[in-house]
């Protein structure tokens, strides 16, 4: 893959993410009954674990999407819920899992409306937002199906389209949930490298919820594992990914290699059936 | 890299598109409009109309033109373009092609109230707009109160919206059984919707309506712009999605209800004229004044036929969009699987 242009690095330090003493959900039954977690700042950070272990949850409530009965989320000293909305959108932006485009919507059009949050009474449309646009598909590698119509690119060309709005929104956070779904093992690649890449090019503070354990450990700097509407373990995936770790939060007997690409943890699942040839 | 100007370039095409349907849109409507002028009983040709205009008609054809054709047309004309903006407005914020406030009984529910005021109360005039005005409020009300869900989707809010338009059917239903015959002839007007009876105090209301309520959809549109994109995206861009809502439903009910009050429940302009106006424009853009413009000629198209279709009587004017629009539902039923969201 091609170095995408980018823009000037950040020049400040992005604002740090936080949730504190958070509960979300019902009250008689949390998906989350009380979660302290910092996202550590300019780097990937990867939330993995079961179905309904509340990742998607922990995820939307860092993204303001879900309220927390008690607790809060916090952006360097501020409560988020006392952020004006435009005021957070230009700092924290989300992908969410299922995102809806018009019909007969142009890739450009929809890009251009990430600029919504740098725009208002007075300011409408700029030559600023043209640039941004411009910069978001190329960084995307979009920018050839720029008058195209939303509706007929394939998954993994939407799915870099609606990264670029992300970007055109240009927030020094970005929250993914599950960016990769429904995408083959190569485009799933692709959009982590691209991910990975702004990134690293950008200095954006990246979190995503993955399904892919092993995908999760070769892009995460950081990685959370959760269970039961709480984290089990952080940090650095060689730390954490561990045959204990996994049995605990898939209920999965595994055996855990070194990857002989990128030497991050290779969980191999040991499952009941189908034993290999050679085990007595 | 792609260069911004090519953005901009493309962002300009986008616009010119839509103004130049919205240019040939207003073509039309003035067409139509200097077309129902001079039609009907009392023929008049063009010259003659435009003389009456500026006020060197003779005596019988100001009446014709000012008293009977006018206000009907202005009627037509701001009825049409409130219906559309209404169903525009309930599309957008319930991403369901069947959102209008037609199918969802927010007319029935004007009509509802405007037949009890004439036949129970035997109340008429103002009385009975300002009571049509308020049923549409309450159903309105209603309907948000009973699918209140979470996740904020418009499913379960047209589906109740569609159950209480029955119910309304069936009350006006009663009524009328309990009706004199002559009251009940005064009363269907509410029940199919008709501009035969306007005047120029229903258009003054109907004006000053579009006064308060464009200024506010002007001032929302940025925001429903980002709500297209489903509820999750818009929070995720700064908008606060509940209280955009909830202010784009009470102008949406709004734009409904003074409408219905002037013209009764017309059928399927408030439906049609949006998916017509985004089609053509077909760039995803939000459409609101192609599809107030739409709506103009719609109505505009249906008061003609009704005018003119039998030479002895006055077709009301909503069974001739009901005619025109029932078949668009059909259509829209059987090929809605396909659904709007990309």
């Amino acid at each position: 893959m091609s170095t995408p242009a980018v823009r000037s690095e950040r020049t400040t330090p992005a604002p740090v993410l936080r949730a504190e003493g958070v509960r979300v959900g019902y009250d008689a039954a949390p998906v989350i009954p009380d979660l302290s977690v910092e996202i550590p700042e300019g780097r990937v950070t990867v939330i993995v674990g079961a179905n309904a272990c509340g990742k998607s949850t922990l995820l939307k409530t860092l993204a303001r999407l879900l309220k927390p009965r008690a607790g809060r989320v916090m952006l360097d000293d501020r409560d988020i819920a006392a952020i004006p909305g435009r005021e957070l959108a230009r700092v924290v932006g989300l992908l969410p899992q299922h995102p809806e485009a018009p019909e007969g919507i142009t890739v450009s059009d929809l890009v251009g409306r990430g600029r919504y949050p740098h725009q208002g009474w007075m300011r409408r449309w700029s030559a600023e937002d043209d640039r941004v646009v411009a910069e978001a598909l190329s960084a995307t590698e979009t920018a050839t199906l720029a008058d195209r119509s939303v509706g007929e690119l394939s998954g993994g060309q939407r799915q870099r389209v609606w990264i670029a709005l992300a970007l055109a929104q240009d927030p020094s956070i970005l929250l993914l949930d599950e960016p990769t779904t429904f995408l083959d093992l190569a485009h799933q690649l692709d959009i982590l490298d691209l991910l990975d890449t702004l990134n690293r090019t950008q200095g954006s503070t990246i979190v995503m919820v993955l399904h892919d354990l092993n995908l999760a450990a070769r892009y995460a700097d950081h990685l959370i594992v959760m269970a039961g509407g709480r984290i089990i373990a952080e940090g650095a995936p060689a730390a954490v990914i561990t045959a204990d770790t996994v049995r605990e939060a898939f209920g999965l007997d595994c055996l855990v290699i070194a990857d002989p690409v990128t030497g991050s943890p290779l969980v191999i699942p040991r499952g009941r059936l189908r034993e290999g040839p050679t085990t007595p | 890299m792609t260069s911004a100007h090519l953005i901009r370039a493309a962002r300009h095409r986008r616009g010119s598109r839509e103004l130049r349907v919205v240019g040939i849109l207003t073509a039309a409507v003035l067409a139509l409009a200097a077309l129902t002028l001079s039609l009907g009983d009392y023929g008049l040709n063009p010259a003659e109309v435009l003389n009456t205009l500026i006020g060197r008609g003779d005596t019988g054809s100001e009446f014709v033109i000012l008293q009977l054709r006018l206000p009907g047309l202005t009627l037509a004309v701001l009825a049409g373009a409130c219906l559309a903006l209404s169903g525009a407005l309930f599309q957008t914020l319930l991403g369901n092609p069947l959102a209008s406030p037609d199918i969802m009984g927010i007319t029935g529910g004007a009509s509802v109230a405007a037949v009890y005021t004439t036949l129970i109360l035997g109340l008429t005039g103002v009385l009975v707009s300002v009571s049509a005005f308020i049923g549409a409020v309450v159903i309105a009300g209603l309907i948000l109160l009973l699918s209140r869900d979470q996740n904020g989707t418009g499913y379960r809010f047209v589906l109740t919206g569609v159950g209480i338009a029955f119910m309304c059917t069936g009350v006006i239903g009663f009524l009328l059984t309990r009706a004199q015959a002559r009251d009940a002839q005064a009363a269907l007007v509410w029940v199919v919707g008709s501009i035969g009876t306007a005047r120029w105090r229903d258009i003054l209301v109907l004006a000053l309506g579009l006064a308060v309520l464009l200024p506010l959809i002007l001032l929302l549109t940025p925001r429903l712009r980002v709500l297209q994109l489903g509820h999750l995206s818009a929070t995720g861009l700064g908008v606060r999605v509940t209280g955009t809502r909830t202010l784009v439903l009470v102008v949406a009910v709004a734009l409904a209800a003074v409408a219905t009050a002037a013209v009764g429940p017309v059928p399927f302009v408030a439906l049609c004229s949006a998916p017509i106006a985004r089609r053509v424009v077909g760039t995803g853009a939000l459409s609101l004044a192609a599809s107030a413009g739409v709506g103009a000629v719609l109505m505009l198209v249906a008061n003609l036929i009704a005018q003119n279709i039998i030479p002895t009587a006055h077709v009301p004017v909503g069974i001739v969009t009901g005619a025109v629009g029932a078949p668009y539902l059909l259509w829209l039923l059987a090929t809605s699987s396909t659904g709007a969201k990309a």
